[in-house]
């Protein structure tokens, strides 16, 4: 309990005196986090759709795989795209290791699966019930995705926002191919991470709460902007 | 769809590029380093006196070297003077400069069980260890601090590889979460001084044990050849090494503190 | 409706439709020509649906070809269909009525001004903004209609388009129907609605256990039905 109330005290004093070293390391883990999953949201979705729409022989395959990615441990992640993106590795040349940028792609490699997965799920529902309505009225494909993507709005902001948590409280991956540098790469997770290791529970404590609070708010924020969850309203 | 306008306005003004600072370079140091506060110490003033931002890439001596082999830092700051000398000598770096040493300690419970505390050298505080199979937390991660504690092992006449995992337990992870394991354990743990000086989640822990030569820890500074790897910054490497090998460098490594202790003796040499 | 010329006749020619195993409807010869109201009657379970269905390409024959007069991709574009079950996309009524234009390439703002005007036709006006989720069962038929008929199709396929709906529904939908069947559109209409039959036909096809057992003007087959099964259907027996 002690280290707890410890904990709290040292979040709020660190979001009270608007802490440098906070907000630099907080807009950082925003910065890379929301970057991924829009870029994951514009893969992971049209996907899934397609996914839902595409009758091919490997589908049940594929959707089998996709579930599994979801479970995808971001520690081999990162160990992939680490021996991918070291100078030794064949994107080496793009000297994209220990930046921002690989902790993006990371982020997008562990959140796409989610969104894809949760994706084709929402659209399969939706689908079934327009699916005559669709055909009927000679839809394009791509008119089909689009029109299950807008109209399971509702379900796939969920999706989405799931792919956002995983993602903001995700270290294992972005440790590796961050590298957690100082002003350069260092967000709350792995600076929790750090200061778990100096075993200095307090500041870590109150640093993973700052994270929660962060979470919570980027949903609220989203939530309210979309108005989704106003009564009768999809 | 102004609200998404909105929503996207404040997700791009998010990206706003990080200022490419005009000169930098990647560097590899061991957790030991980097938890002893001196990183925190020196970086200021390698800004001011070279212009030079140095990121720092905090891991174990193992990692640190992989780094170094791989082309992805530009120079490590390790500890562990064998495998250093096989890194030059395999001409993944230049040369190994010698900077500055601290020591190793025996941390355990306060209580003592074994009896380290009284110990006449390493080998036999660790042989006491042994003896009273009390619980011991290693590293296990093949760091510089992991290799040490091995020779001492083998120094005191055990198998390092055969001790009874029933108290020796590895935590297969860096030096606070080894002391850390330890502190919940009330297990003895070998750790470099300044570690555990600044961990702070002491619990019932205690210095037991220190001050055998064999537990003085060399670190030493090594470029990443630019032959092997054309892309390293060598310019700046070579500048970074002249820095914490002068005299201004040296004289801070000398007089940084923690709780009154000093950490490093500099001893670097002149060429 | 020049280029409607074109598309009939849909000629039927042994056409069969099989689930697995079973022959649920066939083998059909049949041949339907451009003009007026075709009623599809018959018990639950014959066939009646999927006859619409075949005619609009959602169903497959294994056996025989449907054959419009153009090819399928001019055929079906110029088709609309109006579900059973009105299928109710998660949108606001207008936007539902709107759709099919848009997908046909009209910019949104021209796509809502024609819905309204069709908002105003089906009397859906009170709830053009509501989310179409929470209309009324005969709203949402309604809207079926509406989301049908905006792309002014040539072909119009109704499946039991007054299931469900009271008295005053059902007649606002029929004079819909009779509307636009004056105005040239060809319909097809499946109902066990013997009134409604009457009221809407100008032929009646008669289908029982998957099998076209009397296609007749409207008049003829009510007054002088030719099979003994469609004179126990229109006396209200069971057939079986």
């Amino acid at each position: 309990m002690d280290s707890l109330l410890a904990g709290l005290w040292a979040a709020i004093e660190l979001v009270v005196t608007l802490d440098p070293d906070l907000v630099e390391i907080t807009l950082r883990s925003l910065q890379v986090t929301v970057t991924a999953v829009v870029i994951a949201a514009f893969i992971g979705l049209p996907l899934g759709a397609w996914l839902t729409l595409t009758r091919f022989r490997l589908r049940r395959v594929t959707v089998a795989v996709l579930n599994a990615l979801m479970g995808l441990p971001p520690v081999v992640v990162g160990l992939v795209l680490y021996v991918l993106l070291s100078r030794a590795g064949p994107f080496g040349v793009l000297d994209l290791l220990f930046t921002p940028t690989a902790m993006v792609i990371a982020q997008i490699v562990i959140v796409t699966p989610i969104v894809a997965s949760l994706c084709h799920q929402a659209t399969r529902e939706l689908w079934f019930l327009y699916h005559d309505l669709l055909i009927s009225m000679n839809t394009t494909k791509w008119q089909r995705i689009r029109t299950l993507l807008w109209d399971g709005r509702r379900a796939l902001l969920t999706a989405v926002l799931t792919g956002f948590g995983r993602a903001i409280g995700e270290v294992g991956a972005i440790m590796i191919v961050g590298g957690n540098i100082d002003h350069v790469t260092r967000v709350l997770t792995t600076a929790i991470a750090l200061e778990v290791g100096k075993g200095d529970f307090a500041l870590a404590l109150g640093l993973g709460l700052v994270l929660i609070a962060l979470a919570v708010l980027i949903n609220l924020a989203i939530h309210s902007l979309s108005r989704t969850e106003k009564e009768g309203t999809w | 769809m102004t609200k998404f306008s909105a929503i996207f306005a404040v997700v791009i003004s998010l990206f706003l590029p990080v200022v490419a600072a005009a000169d930098d370079m990647r560097m590899a140091v061991t957790t030991s380093f980097h938890n002893s506060g001196l990183a925190d110490v020196l970086l200021p003033e390698i800004k001011k006196d070279l212009g030079l931002d140095v990121h720092l890439l905090v891991v174990g001596t193992g990692q640190a070297l992989r780094l170094g082999r791989a082309g992805d830092v530009d120079a490590i700051l390790v500890h562990s003077r064998k495998a250093e000398e096989e890194f030059v000598e395999k001409g993944f770096g230049t040369h190994r400069r010698e900077i500055m040493y601290n020591d190793f300690v025996v941390i355990g419970p306060s209580a003592d069980p074994a009896g380290v505390g009284g110990a006449k050298s390493a080998a036999a505080a660790f042989q006491k260890i042994a003896a009273a199979k009390t619980a011991f937390a290693s590293r296990g991660d093949d760091s510089g601090t992991h290799r040490k504690e091995r020779s001492l092992w083998n120094a005191a006449g055990l198998d390092d590889a055969g001790l009874d995992t029933g108290w020796y337990r590895a935590s297969g992870s860096g030096m606070g979460a080894t002391l850390n394991m330890a502190s919940a354990l009330n297990a003895y743990v070998f750790a470099d001084r300044a570690s555990w000086l600044n961990f702070g989640n002491k619990g019932e822990l205690a210095l037991l044990f220190a001050g055998d030569p064999v537990l003085f820890n060399q670190y030493a500074y090594i470029q990443v050849s630019p032959t092997r790897h054309p892309h390293v910054k060598k310019e700046q490497a070579a500048k970074l090494e002249e820095w914490l090998a002068g005299e201004r460098a040296q004289q801070l490594i000398g007089g940084s503190e923690i709780a009154g202790e000093t950490l490093f003796t500099p001893n670097a040499q002149p060429r | 409706m020049v280029e409607a010329e074109a598309l009939f006749p849909v000629v039927l020619d042994d056409v069969s439709v099989y689930r697995k195993q079973t022959r649920v409807l066939g083998p059909l010869n049949i041949r339907f020509e451009q003009t007026g109201c075709t009623v599809l009657m018959g018990p639950n379970g014959a066939g009646k649906t999927t006859f619409l269905r075949l005619l609009h390409g959602l169903v497959r024959p294994r056996e025989g070809k449907v054959v419009w007069a153009l090819p399928p991709e001019q055929t079906y574009a110029r088709q609309s269909f109006v579900f059973q079950t009105p299928i109710v996309m998660r949108r606001t009524v207008q936007d539902n009525i709107a759709y099919p234009l848009i997908v046909r390439g009209a910019g949104k703002r021209q796509g809502r001004q024609q819905a309204d005007e069709w908002i105003d036709r089906v009397g859906l006006a009170h709830v053009a903004h509501k989310d179409a989720g929470v209309i009324s069962g005969g709203e949402r038929q309604k809207l079926a209609l509406a989301r049908a008929l905006i792309t002014a199709p040539d072909v119009l396929f109704l499946d039991e388009p007054s299931t469900n709906l009271d008295g005053a529904s059902t007649r606002d939908i029929e004079a819909l129907i009779q509307a636009v069947v004056r105005d040239g559109t060809r319909v097809f209409l499946a109902t066990h609605d013997l009134g409604q039959a009457r009221r809407l036909a100008d032929n009646i096809l008669f289908i029982h256990h998957g099998a076209i057992l009397e296609h007749a003007e409207c008049d003829a087959f009510f007054d002088h039905p030719a099979t003994p099964e469609a004179r126990s259907f229109l006396r209200g027996d069971i057939l079986l």
